[in-house]
């Protein structure tokens, strides 16, 4: 606990010592980027040591801030975000002291750098708080670090655009966040809001749990990206630095799991609609998010929404697992939410992977735009590697991490079928799962082979350079965790469902046997993947040893006998993804520009489609318009009079007077 | 696990590549030719295992492993497959969902190696590849959940399997004409999905057309238009083995026969395999392929006969 503590203060002093520097571009750079990679090291040790002995720790403070005591609390569900939260951060660190060093004369570093060690913080203490006003300030710090992070290139409209709809999004989450904590501490009693006493008055909170659940999923939902509260991700994503991307994608979206999970461990016997909320949600959310997706030509914003089909994949998780506990099927339980936390861990691991190599390939070619590259591979085949990998595991392909976790829901699911009252969920968990996995291949096919296979498309992608090696660092270790998760399943599960005793309050003994039915088919797992590698490298062998000593040519590829093939005779992303886009077209709904060519002797012609999104112009356009609408009739009452003002505060204290009388 | 689950791969690589002979030799004589030789694949294998390579320069190391990985993941997949009551080399709870996913990953790296050539045309059926698979997982994964859904009502487990999390090798042993009688019009819906899923999966007319000369219409020949020699090799001899995998999780739902020896069994299951691949020529024969946009139609409805014969299975 005090290494915790110790290494988010090295967190908060080197944000600031770089701020101080922040004139100048280096040492800057060098405080804040050598701090935070210091204090995630001293955080993740700790947090590891926590997680794997089952222990848990805490500490508790007064502090003249009412409603409560300060204090924080390290246990294994803690942990399990913790984990991610420094390594991620610690990766992305490293990462961005050689990406940000590009952006060292046009900007201040040390402004960067102070919002990005403090939204390493605020996560942290997001992650162990255990009180509600503690938690509040830090889940604020989060989010107000990261939108300043979100602005770097504030002189940019789009990114003021992405700016403004992430703050006004988290804000109103937050909202519905304060209201959470206040009913939590008015139903038990004392109007505290220490988590320990929530905990102690489980029992009392039935009278509200569903209207706290409710609000639990909507305030804690906009955070982690849960359609319709999605729509700040794909514009907030791609308009920051791509270390920020990493972290906000990786973990940051995790603390509204981590939150919701939290919320569910002070609500006892969860009602059974909890549970298919959450899988509905997750369907939305999984479906929805792929589809948009693939229709996406920005890669980082293809990656945004990827980040909503996992959390959709996670909240399937969740949803079965809640059914679990409602059905006092504790093995269901375990499935569930076992399965949707280690893929918390394992998203953090891919997406931050990607994310880091979206950004190593804009810092190369100066774009994002998937129709504009290719090729790739030839100049950067370490970023291409590793973006290899995490697309492998992304997808949920074994014998990847990405597959564990997906396992372990499909593994509930499955379960599910069998038993009575749970086994349509279990269908309907099933087949979005493997609409899911089938679409997130072709996405990621795309998202690949389109950046980084054939030829370039355009003079940026032609001459490029690989990353230094402070950026591929990060991919690389990230690659390795994603490998190293796969290869020690079955103790990566038995870890992970530590943490679902804690949010479901289930006995020890009856998870302690359904534990066995999560980790025994992973050694199985394990000893397949091993022979899947053992028999392709034999392959490679066999392949080798028949190619050696034959003639082995090259030539151009294949095109009817048309000998000269060029880069814009490739498949674009656009085509690549168009059979899948024309079959959801009514529910993406592109904007195409046709120029047609015509005539005998046809000129120039022109397609451009652009997938916005569906709750942006359907839902949210009208609404705002409608609150903006509203607002300009009021106007009239602000007359710029600073007499009419004084009778406003007049007659509001009047009212407010006559109200006490009563 | 005995011999005979060991002697199931072996079996499966020697004999796969005689499915497609079959199939051939039966469209043949369906057209009043006399065809090639049942054999003719083992020879085009040998020929091309002879054979150098020829690679594009625009192709990197991607390409090179596309083969070598789908075909690792095609024999892998193999080793988690049961025939009748002889049980998988390797069986677990929930081996199905790795072997559908092995199979996913052998579609991922043709995909991206076709991509690798920047060809036009390689790219056009990569992109038809990923949509129609998308679609058709949901009805194998269902399918087989009805599958083992239907066997255990019949057999019902005791503790060491809670739920519907079943393997392969027990769904298998399960099916019994006895589950037949029982839940005869779900299994049939069941075979029905698996049917749209083996032609689809396994490039076969109606939804792709194996010896199309038109590389506009075709999806996966067009994909590896490129490889040649041993590389190609790989590929044709993966494409057999998947037509195996999944023909034999066909054939063990429709021949469910049980004659108390364990080799019998998985015999019969190997001749409705060659009936199988029979059934495939004559689909081919007299069945034109269909137009592009109505194969995601075929394909749902695929999904939704797997989710009737789940839904069948609860009500009854």
């Amino acid at each position: 606990m005090c290494l915790i503590l110790l290494s988010i203060g090295l967190l908060l002093c080197s944000g600031v010592v770089s701020l101080l520097a922040g004139s100048n571009g280096k040492p800057a750079n060098i405080f804040g980027a050598g701090g935070a990679i210091l204090g995630c090291l001293g955080g993740v040790v700790p947090a590891t040591w926590i997680l794997l002995t089952g222990k848990s720790e805490e500490i508790r403070w007064a502090w003249s801030v009412p409603y409560g005591s300060f204090s924080m609390r390290v246990d294994s569900l803690s942990a399990l975000f913790l984990i991610p939260i420094f390594i991620l951060c610690g990766l992305s660190a490293l990462y961005g002291f050689e990406y940000m060093n590009a952006a060292r004369n046009r900007k201040s570093l040390g402004r960067f750098w102070f919002f990005f060690n403090t939204l390493a913080a605020g996560m942290a203490v997001v992650a162990i708080a255990a009180n509600g006003i503690l938690f509040l300030m830090a889940w604020e710090i989060m989010a107000l670090s990261s939108f300043f992070l979100v602005t770097f290139d504030n002189e940019d409209k789009s990114v003021q655009r992405a700016g403004w709809i992430y703050l006004t999004a988290t804000h109103l989450g937050t909202a519905f966040l304060l209201v959470l904590f206040l009913l939590l501490g008015h139903q038990c009693g004392a109007g505290l809001l220490d988590f320990d006493l929530f905990l102690a008055a489980r029992s009392h909170m039935a009278p509200m749990a569903n209207v706290i659940f409710i609000l639990a999923v909507i305030g804690f939902g906009a955070k982690a990206g849960f359609i319709p509260f999605h729509v700040w991700l794909p514009e907030a994503h791609p308009a920051a630095p791509s270390p920020v991307s990493a972290v906000m994608s990786g973990v940051m979206i995790k603390t509204g799991i981590y939150g919701l999970l939290r919320t569910l461990s002070f609500l006892e016997n969860p009602a059974p609609w909890w549970g298919w909320l959450l899988i509905g949600v997750g369907l939305v959310s999984g479906i929805l998010g792929v589809l948009f997706a693939l229709a996406q030509h920005d890669l980082k914003r293809l990656l945004a929404y990827h980040s909503v089909e996992n959390i959709g994949i996670i909240t399937l998780g969740l949803g079965l697992g809640l059914l679990g506990v409602s059905m006092k099927s504790p093995a269901l339980a375990v499935f569930g939410f076992g399965g949707g936390l280690l893929h918390v861990v394992n998203h953090a691991l891919f997406k931050g992977l990607l994310f880091l190599g979206a950004g190593s390939v804009q810092h190369a070619t100066g774009t994002r735009a998937i129709d504009r590259l290719g090729g790739l591979i030839k100049q950067m085949p370490w970023t291409a590697a590793t973006f290899l990998i995490g697309a492998v595991a992304i997808s949920g392909l074994p014998p990847l991490n990405g597959f564990i976790s997906e396992f372990l829901i499909y593994a509930g699911a499955f379960h599910a079928v069998g038993e009575p009252h749970v086994a349509a969920a279990g269908a309907v968990v099933i087949l979005a799962l493997a609409l899911i996995g089938g679409l997130a291949a072709a996405c990621f096919t795309k998202a690949f082979g389109i950046v980084f296979l054939g030829l370039p498309r355009s003079a940026e992608a032609a001459h490029v350079h690989e990353a230094g090696w402070a950026m591929r660092i990060p991919t690389l270790v990230l690659a390795a965790g994603c490998i190293l998760v796969a290869l020690f399943a079955p103790k990566m599960v038995m870890l992970t469902t530590r943490a679902v005793g804690i949010i479901t309050m289930l006995p020890a003994s009856s998870i302690e046997s359904s534990v066995s039915f999560a980790v025994g088919p992973m050694s199985s797992i394990v000893l397949v993947a091993g022979l899947f590698a053992l028999i392709a490298v034999l392959s490679a062998c066999v392949r080798h040893g028949i190619l050696s000593g034959r003639t082995v040519e090259q030539t151009c590829t294949w095109d009817c006998g048309y000998v000269r093939p060029a880069a814009s005779m490739q498949y674009t992303a656009s085509s690549f993804a168009q059979p899948l886009t024309k079959m959801f077209e009514a529910l993406l709904r592109p904007k195409v520009k046709l120029g047609k060519p015509d005539g005998l002797f046809p000129g120039a012609a022109c397609f451009h489609s652009e997938t916005g999104d569906l709750f942006t112009r359907s839902v949210y356009r009208p609404l705002f318009a409608g609150v903006e609408l509203l607002a300009s009739r009021l106007r009239f009452l602000q007359a710029g009079r600073v007499q009419l003002y004084i009778l406003y505060i007049a007659l509001t204290l009047l009212i407010l007077l006559i109200w006490n009388l009563k | 696990m005995n011999t005979c689950s060991l002697a199931l791969p072996l079996l499966a690589l020697l004999l796969a590549p005689l499915l497609t002979g079959i199939i051939n030799r039966t469209k043949a004589l369906m057209a009043g030719r006399t065809g090639q030789p049942l054999l003719q694949l083992y020879f085009d294998l040998a020929k091309l295992l002879m054979k150098g390579a020829v690679y594009s320069k625009t192709t990197s190391l991607v390409f090179r492993a596309g083969p070598v990985i789908g075909l690792a993941a095609a024999i892998t997949a193999l080793l988690l497959l049961p025939m009748g009551r002889v049980a998988a080399p390797v069986s677990f709870p929930g081996d199905f969902i790795l072997l559908a996913y092995l199979l996913g990953v052998m579609r991922f790296f043709t995909v991206i190696a076709a991509l690798d050539t920047g060809s036009a045309f390689e790219g056009m059926g990569a992109s038809r590849e990923v949509q129609f698979s998308a679609l058709a997982e949901p009805a194998l994964l269902l399918g087989l959940a009805a599958a083992a859904q239907a066997g255990r009502v019949v057999m019902p487990a005791g503790v060491s399997e809670p739920g519907g999390l079943v393997s392969l090798s027990s769904t298998y042993c399960r099916l019994s004409t006895a589950v037949w009688m029982h839940s005869g019009p779900a299994l049939f819906l069941v075979a029905g999905a698996l049917l749209v899923v083996f032609l689809a999966e396994n490039s076969r007319i109606p939804f792709d057309d194996p010896n199309t000369h038109l590389e506009l219409t075709m999806i996966h020949e067009v994909m590896v238009l490129d490889h040649s020699g041993p590389d190609f090799a790989m590929i044709l001899y993966g494409s057999s083995l998947k037509i195996w995998i999944i023909g034999a999780l066909l054939s063990g739902i429709v021949v469910p026969v049980k004659t108390g020896n364990q080799l019998l069994d998985a015999g019969l299951i190997i001749i409705g395999l060659f009936v199988l691949a029979i059934v495939t020529g004559m689909i081919e024969s007299t069945m034109a392929r269909l137009r592009l946009l109505r194969v995601p139609q075929l394909l749902v409805s695929a999904g939704l006969l797997s989710m009737l014969a789940l839904g069948l299975i609860f009500w009854s």
